[in-house]
């Protein structure tokens, strides 16, 4: 449609100006590609059986590197799906697994010849994967989910419900047992304690056999199990969102602490990582020793990799009064031995196979922390390339990841809008008073341009919304102003829109879709009869982005509510984005309108059959 | 001549007689621990074995049982059916309060009102691959386990004409659903196609075509194994191979009853009916029926030949009651529900099933 209208509007001018055009604009099209410059940013590693290799997973360049660990550079580069984030070898490492989230495949990689043999499907959204029993095991965020691909076939086999925003993986040694994590609370009563799990699956029957709860956890991170397979670590966090944010000074924003789970603890027991006056934010990885003498974790809020005395750590888990330990902040100086600074959001960690050394992840530095676990300081530091200046989108993600901004580096952004999307969790803000507006965690996807932000709308713009209230209410510390402020609003504005799974690839709308698409665009009820404007799905919720920016009633005020009237929040991807309305009272979408809808003054529903409310839905997610 | 031809028959019966399977039978009430002892439906799953109770979920392992309530996450305390998912081991109920699965200790249940399911009035799911089909008082429904959607099946779409589903399998290539008073309802999953089976003579209490499709428009339970179909009915069982159609009455098969809750067939000839007078298994000839007694409560065996002779066969055991819901299988052992208890039947070795 472009080049028509172009070519129509030069007709009748002479024949070199349609040239010079199409050459200005190609020209235009690669100096545009060349002007977004593109960070690799680690998120995860391995390290080969025989320790020559490091396979560092980048997400921002759509690669796997493979570094040279003697020579501590890069000695070849893969070509993978889009968005890789999770890492597997095979038993002996003669494959690599690399996990593409955007493209919900798993690449196959030849590890001598680092060719790819095959690209196999996966659920929504792969992140972590581990290898057992002729099989790979793939944690589906959007799926909460694990596939069992099963590798003589290259099927996606079967699906097994894991907990919600499945994410990080561990086999046990041998690969009989793998262990999964999620990055969101499993669905709970309203204002209730969060839950989580560590999943345990068989490999060799491809069945869920338990279950350990977490109980107070939502956002667990990777999971490492020990090489005689008796003792299990999951990096967490333990927020308090049931509780005003008023109390940063008392601690009560969030616990970053550890899952201590197997055969060496008994039930699960959650320590924690923070000291009194300085917090681990937001931990991730997890490492340990093969002779259980020592684990590793990243913290990639606080920049740093903690070395824990791991038989310390485990009489802590199985001291009698465990269970109270989870919030005793004096408890890590117990167990944690170390703190290292390393670099800027540090993700993935693995050990070589000896112990002796820890690569580091740091994803905002583009590098590779070696970490020598004899002597218990940096190395080396391994560049991965890319880009070498800094975008002020760069600039703003490292702010918008850091947790030294808050009081104590207890939090940052991203505790919240875990890698920049939600935490599934409704909170208690103090600014309107303890109790009052209790507020669901929106979506931060294509944000932009959907101001005023805030559930009341009270905030005009981004700078506002990230500025000062961020420093009073939130970190009650320090916090973004100026440069770093414009930069971090660049960056929030950045935060790329995630593909939609419930689309079909070329586009079309299913039948149901299309039905429920003409519902949400209807102007009269199914008697005919005319629907005010104000009650239109497609008014309020209009535009690219599915808002008109506007405040609306719609029926759900309470009595801890200051206004009836709430934002208009954007539709984009709602199908991941639950809870819902404004304190996340609505459980699932259907539950918006069965249950918290019964006025009709959230559009006009109640005319609708069962049927056509599930066609609407349908709809809904594919915006 | 004519005694040595009786004496042959006789002894044919005798020996038919101990040939049809015979089984041991262990009861389980609330003694034993069950929450509830109208037992709704059985399901096995290796060495445990769930019950759907009227007051619970309840689960057979190692010796115990250990039971769930709402409280646990049980959509509703009445658990109409259990079925199992093969492939995940995950367990499926159909309540009077929605549809619920519990997987490795964690229940997640499904409602009208948190999700797409047609009604909460479930009486009946069955798990094909990443489809979950669901039998509900408004309809039938499918999930999706990979993608969360849901369908929904009703007059709308399907030629049901009447929405009380009441069972439902899905095996092989297709899906069939029991439709209370709207016969049964048959979905190819390679065409996506719906068709629909009734009762030819339309009559509600007559039977005046018997061979010549469905027996009853009041069907209760449907089996598919093999490409046979099995219906059962308020008012005899049907067979459909594709072709034909037989049915079975009380009057001519050794039914004990026409009043069926449940058909489970084991591979198209062989199959289990659990009436309101017993529980009665069909080899593709002949029939046994197992029970206490209707009027002494006696243990009771009863076996039908082709010829239509039946023989009493002695034993010491009988299920719980003879009002029977429902049936599944432990290797040569079978489970079964019913108004008074959880009966195990243990099969006496000797004899093939």
């Amino acid at each position: 449609m472009f080049r028509r209208i172009r070519f129509s509007s030069l007709r009748n001018r002479r024949p070199v100006r349609p040239l010079l055009a199409l050459a200005l604009l190609a020209l235009g099209w690669a100096l545009a590609g060349q002007d977004v410059p593109r960070y690799p940013s680690p998120v995860d590693l391995a390290v080969s059986p025989d320790g020559q290799r490091l396979y560092v997973v980048c997400e921002g360049t759509d690669e796997l590197l493979a570094v040279d660990t003697a020579a501590q550079s890069i000695a070849g580069r893969v070509k993978v799906g889009r968005v890789p984030q999770g890492i597997a070898l095979s038993p002996g490492g003669q494959r690599i697994y690399v996990t593409n989230s955007w493209s919900d495949t798993v690449t196959e990689i030849d590890a001598a010849s680092l060719g790819v043999l095959r690209t196999l499907p996966a659920g929504f959204e792969p992140h972590g994967i581990a290898a057992g029993n002729g099989s790979l095991f793939v944690a589906n965020r959007i799926g909460s989910d694990v596939s069992a691909i099963d590798l003589s076939t290259a099927q996606d086999a079967r699906h097994l419900p894991a907990g919600r925003g499945a994410s990080y993986v561990a086999a046990s040694p041998g690969g009989q047992r793998v262990y999964v994590t999620h990055i969101y609370p499993n669905p709970g009563p309203f204002r209730s304690q969060p839950e989580s799990e560590i999943t345990e699956i068989d490999t060799e029957h491809q069945v869920v056999v338990s279950r350990t709860r977490l109980h107070n956890a939502a956002g667990i991170f990777h999971v490492a199990i020990s090489r005689d397979g008796r003792l299990g670590l999951a990096a967490q966090l333990r927020p308090k969102n049931l509780i005003p944010l008023a109390h940063v000074a008392h601690g009560w924003a969030f616990g970053d602490s550890l899952a201590v789970f197997g055969e060496d603890i008994g039930d699960a027991v959650q320590l924690p990582l923070d000291e009194l006056d300085r917090y681990f934010s937001l931990p991730f990885g997890v490492a340990i020793a093969p002779d259980k003498s020592k684990a590793y974790l990243s913290a990639s809020g606080s920049n740093e990799v903690a070395i824990l005395d791991l038989p310390r750590l485990v009489e802590a888990a199985r001291s009698p009064g465990r269970a109270a330990l989870a919030n005793d902040l004096s408890a890590s100086a117990a167990y944690v031995l170390a703190r290292i600074p390393v670099g800027r959001n540090p993700k993935g960690i693995a050990l070589s196979p000896d112990g002796g050394k820890l690569y580091v992840a740091n994803r905002l530095d583009d590098t590779v922390s070696v970490l020598d676990t004899a002597k218990g300081r940096i190395a080396a530091t391994i560049p991965l390339g890319g880009a070498a200046t800094l975008t002020a989108e760069r600039r703003g993600e490292r702010l918008f990841y850091s947790s030294r901004y808050a009081f104590q580096g207890q939090f940052g952004c991203a505790n919240c809008h875990l890698d920049a999307t939600i935490d599934g969790l409704s909170w208690d803000l103090e600014p309107d008073g303890f109790g009052v507006d209790i507020v669901d965690n929106r979506s931060l996807e294509q944000v932009g341009d959907t101001a005023p932000y805030k559930w009341n709308g009270s905030n005009p713009d981004l700078q506002t919304e990230c500025g000062p209230r961020t420093e009073r209410f939130f970190f009650r510390s320090q916090g973004f102003a100026g440069a770093d402020l414009e930069d971090l609003v660049s960056f929030i504005k950045s935060i790329p829109l995630r593909p939609n799974r419930f689309r079909q690839p070329d586009g079309e709308l299913t039948p149901a879709q299309e039905r429920g698409k003409a519902i949400f665009e209807r102007t009269t009820r199914k008697d005919g009869t005319e629907i005010s404007e104000l009650l239109q799905c497609f008014v309020c919720h209009a535009g690219k982005d599915y808002t008109n920016q506007q405040l609306a009633e719609v029926g759900t005020f309470k009595e801890t509510d200051r206004s009836p009237k709430v934002d208009v929040p954007q539709l984009i991807n709602v199908g991941n984005t639950a809870p819902y309305l404004h304190d996340g009272s609505a459980r699932t979408l259907e539950e918006i309108w069965t249950v918290f809808n019964p006025k009709d003054q959230h559009g006009v529903t109640n005319d609708l059959s069962k049927d056509e409310l599930n066609d609407l839905i349908e709809y809904l997610r594919t915006l | 001549m004519r005694h040595k031809v009786l004496a042959a028959l006789c002894l044919a019966s005798g020996l038919l007689a101990q040939n049809m399977p015979r089984f041991r039978w262990e009861n389980f009430t609330t003694a034993q621990g069950l929450p509830d002892d109208r037992v709704y439906s059985v399901c096995v799953d290796g060495d445990r074995v769930w019950a759907g109770t009227d007051n619970g979920l309840a689960v057979y392992e190692r010796g115990k049982w250990k039971v769930f309530t709402p409280a646990d996450g049980l959509a509703h305390r009445a658990v109409l059916y259990v079925t199992l998912d093969k492939r995940t081991h995950d367990v499926w109920m159909a309540t009077m309060g929605g549809l619920s699965r519990y997987s490795a200790g964690r229940f997640d249940t499904f409602t009208q009102l948190n999700s797409g399911l047609a009604n909460d009035v479930v009486y009946g799911v069955s798990v094909l691959d990443d489809f979950v089909w669901v039998a509900t008082a408004a309809g039938g429904s499918r999930l999706n386990t990979r993608t969360g959607q849901w369908s929904l099946y009703n007059e709308r779409n399907t030629p049901m004409y009447e929405i009380w589903t009441y069972s439902v399998t899905a095996a092989e290539d297709k899906v069939y659903y029991a439709v209370w008073g709207g016969g049964v309802l048959e979905y190819d999953v390679k065409t996506d196609h719906w068709k629909d089976y009734n009762d030819p003579d339309g009559e509600t209490e007559l039977v005046l075509f018997k061979d010549q499709g469905l027996i009853h428009e009041i069907t209760t339970s449907v089996s598919y194994v093999n490409k046979i179909l099995w219906v059962a009915t308020y008012f005899g069982a049907s067979r459909y191979d594709g072709r034909n159609w037989h049915n079975f009455l009380q009057k001519d098969s050794g039914l004990p009853s026409d009043f069926l809750n449940q058909v489970k067939s084991t591979d198209g000839t062989r199959a289990w009916f659990s009436t309101d007078k017993g529980l009665a298994y069909f080899d593709g000839e002949n029939w046994a029926t197992y029970r206490p007694a209707l009027d002494t409560r006696a243990p009771e065996m009863l076996v039908r030949d082709s010829q239509g002779k039946v023989t009493r066969v002695a034993v010491d055991t009988a299920p719980a009651h003879h009002y029977t819901f429902g049936v599944d299988f432990q290797g040569d052992d079978v489970w079964v529900a019913t108004a008074k208890g959880l009966s195990h039947g243990i099969r006496i070795q000797g004899e093939t099933k």
